[in-house]
């Protein structure tokens, strides 16, 4: 018997990209992460043919999870068009044999950047966002280390500091994306840069939300029916991006989060920033049987 | 009353607030406290005085909860807290000391987060309690800026554009936000000049008196601690050499160092 009969045959890569090390550390990480919802989880971040900050946590992640049954959709900065987006979803195409889709209601795993799709993600759905700094106590205390300790202590009176300032220098809390936001009633995390607008859909969802920071090296996860609070003082509420009042220029759809598209006389049209949304409204308006989900926001308030 | 309308002096009858016996800690080879006993009763000022490196500052890192001693133990007087405090863990400590203690260093620096506003050091206390309204939060900044005489119209200016006697101010505000039950004062007036340091003496007396606070003052500084304190301990090389009542210790000092002390004031 020789040693090449044991080992099996020689294959260009392993399924799914990873390494069966890689994997095994990122599902025994991931386990942890979601048994203590918010609190960061360090893990042996590998490389991934994208460079560090392109969503190398989340391709990791997504390479873990996905199996030749799933169906991968792949969002940067709400638009499965760009080129980000299009270069990762083939490549766990190619690394998976998995389905891919540009429709949120198809797709079982959906990675991330900046947003969360509009229409309600559903039980046995895993939202994967790509998380570039996950320390939400970072811009009140540089030295890790008792940033660390401030965490196992739950102290976070410095983040509300943040507000009291921004409240005292302007009137209002001046945070745009990456709102603090407090898991399960114990631990901040930095819901990574999705705007305002999407943290309350994390707020007692059915599906999972997984955030990796690949050059950080942290996981961290929101359960299903896990709590997700914005940190707010108890007299001035949370307040969403003013988006409700705006129409997409393009599909006429109002009451979503939408981009904003500078033109020359100084004007500015919008566009709905979830652009499969925006292209199923079209095609319905010209007469195509499409369907589109219960969204999270009707008219531009959260839905019940 | 007497004439200046200040109620007459009472007989303490209460046990003290804060019992520390035995401190001992030392750096490497190097003793810093040799066996440090004190006791402070409620509404009770007590001075440390000795040159630099006698350990008074050490001393007081101890009360503040900073550092754990090598032995001894430390008591407090107060409903809910348990029997040794040097025995607790970093965060007991932590939930005690923004409780019940406030400190105000000699470099502000150390004290306050000087970027943040003044208002928001003071109101970093209260978040810290649990407060979580923000009206409350400016009205009781608010309160304790007023309080420490510092001016309103100040108080969302950032310390690093203040004066060093209304960072003092700052510091104090912040030490006593949430009422504590002693205030610890390292050389809080050091670094100021004399005018200043006479308002900011001021304001803590009148702070004193109205709100009877146990207060512990570190200083070099015989002309402070014969005004603000009513006992004295000196410290020399991590022991205390003399103890006793502002006035007797200064006008008859027993032990060679203290009369040394006493002489040496220019």
């Amino acid at each position: 018997m020789t040693l090449s009969d044991l080992a099996r045959p020689w294959r260009p890569f392993s399924y799914g990209f990873l390494d069966a090390s890689a994997k095994r550390e990122i599902r025994r990480k991931l386990v942890k992460a979601i048994a203590v919802p918010g609190c960061q989880i360090p893990y042996a971040s590998r490389e991934v043919p994208i460079a560090r900050g392109w969503g190398t946590g989340g391709l990791q992640v997504t390479c873990t999870l996905v199996t030749p049954g799933d169906t991968v959709k792949v969002i940067d900065q709400g638009a499965d068009d760009s080129v980000n987006a299009a270069s990762i979803r083939r490549f766990l195409a190619r690394v998976s044999g998995a389905a891919t889709t540009l429709d949120t209601t198809e797709a079982t795993l959906i990675q991330s950047r900046h947003r969360v799709p509009e229409e309600r993600l559903h039980a046995g759905q895993t939202l994967i966002l790509q998380v570039p700094n996950p320390e939400p106590l970072r811009p009140v205390m540089p030295d890790m280390s008792i940033a660390r300790q401030m965490h196992a202590d739950a102290d976070y009176g410095r983040l509300w500091l943040v507000l009291y300032e921004q409240m005292v220098r302007t009137g209002r809390v001046m945070l745009g994306a990456a709102y603090p936001s407090l898991v399960n009633g114990r631990h901040v995390m930095t819901p990574s840069p999705i705007p305002r607008w999407d943290v309350p859909k994390l707020h007692m969802a059915d599906h999972l939300t997984i955030l990796s920071a690949g050059r950080e090296k942290r996981i961290f996860a929101v359960p299903p029916h896990t709590r997700v609070e914005p940190l707010v003082f108890d007299d001035v509420p949370y307040r969403v991006e003013e988006h409700g009042s705006l129409t997409c220029h393009k599909s006429g759809l109002r009451g979503y989060f939408m981009n904003e598209l500078p033109q020359p006389d100084g004007t500015a049209l919008h566009e709905v920033s979830d652009s499969h949304l925006g292209e199923k409204a079209i095609r319905r308006a010209e007469g195509e049987d499409v369907r589109i989900a219960e969204t999270w926001y009707r008219n531009g308030e959260l839905a019940p | 009353m007497t004439a200046l309308g200040l109620a007459p002096p009472t007989l303490v009858t209460a046990p003290p607030l804060l019992v520390l016996e035995g401190v001992t800690k030392s750096y490497g080879p190097v003793p810093a406290l040799r066996g440090v006993s004190a006791r402070i009763w409620p509404g009770e000022v007590l001075g440390i005085v000795g040159e630099s490196g006698s350990g008074k500052s050490t001393f007081l890192r101890m009360m503040h909860l900073e550092e754990t001693p090598d032995a001894g133990s430390y008591m407090l007087n107060l409903p809910g807290t348990p029997g040794n405090l040097f025995d607790l863990d970093r965060y007991d400590r932590a939930q005690l000391r923004a409780r019940h203690i406030g400190i105000v260093y000699q470099n502000p620096h150390q004290g306050l987060l000087m970027k943040n506003s003044s208002s928001g050091n003071v109101a970093e206390r209260l978040l810290i309690a649990g407060e979580r309204r923000f009206a409350i939060l400016r009205e009781k900044a608010r309160g304790a800026l007023d309080a420490s005489e510092f001016p309103l119209d100040r108080m969302d200016a950032p310390p690093i554009e203040l004066s060093g006697g209304m960072q003092q101010r700052v510091q104090l505000a912040k030490a006593i936000a949430l009422e504590p039950a002693v205030l610890l004062l390292d050389e809080p007036t050091t670094g100021l000049d004399v005018s200043v340091q006479a308002a900011v003496l001021d304001t803590l007396k009148r702070l004193q008196r109205d709100r009877g606070i146990s207060m512990v003052i570190v200083s070099h500084d015989l002309g402070v601690i014969r005004v603000m304190a009513d006992r004295v301990m000196v410290m020399r090389h991590g022991i205390v050499v003399e103890e006793g009542l502002v006035d007797q210790v200064f006008q008859d000092p027993q032990h060679a160092y203290t009369q040394q002390l006493v002489h040496a004031k220019l």
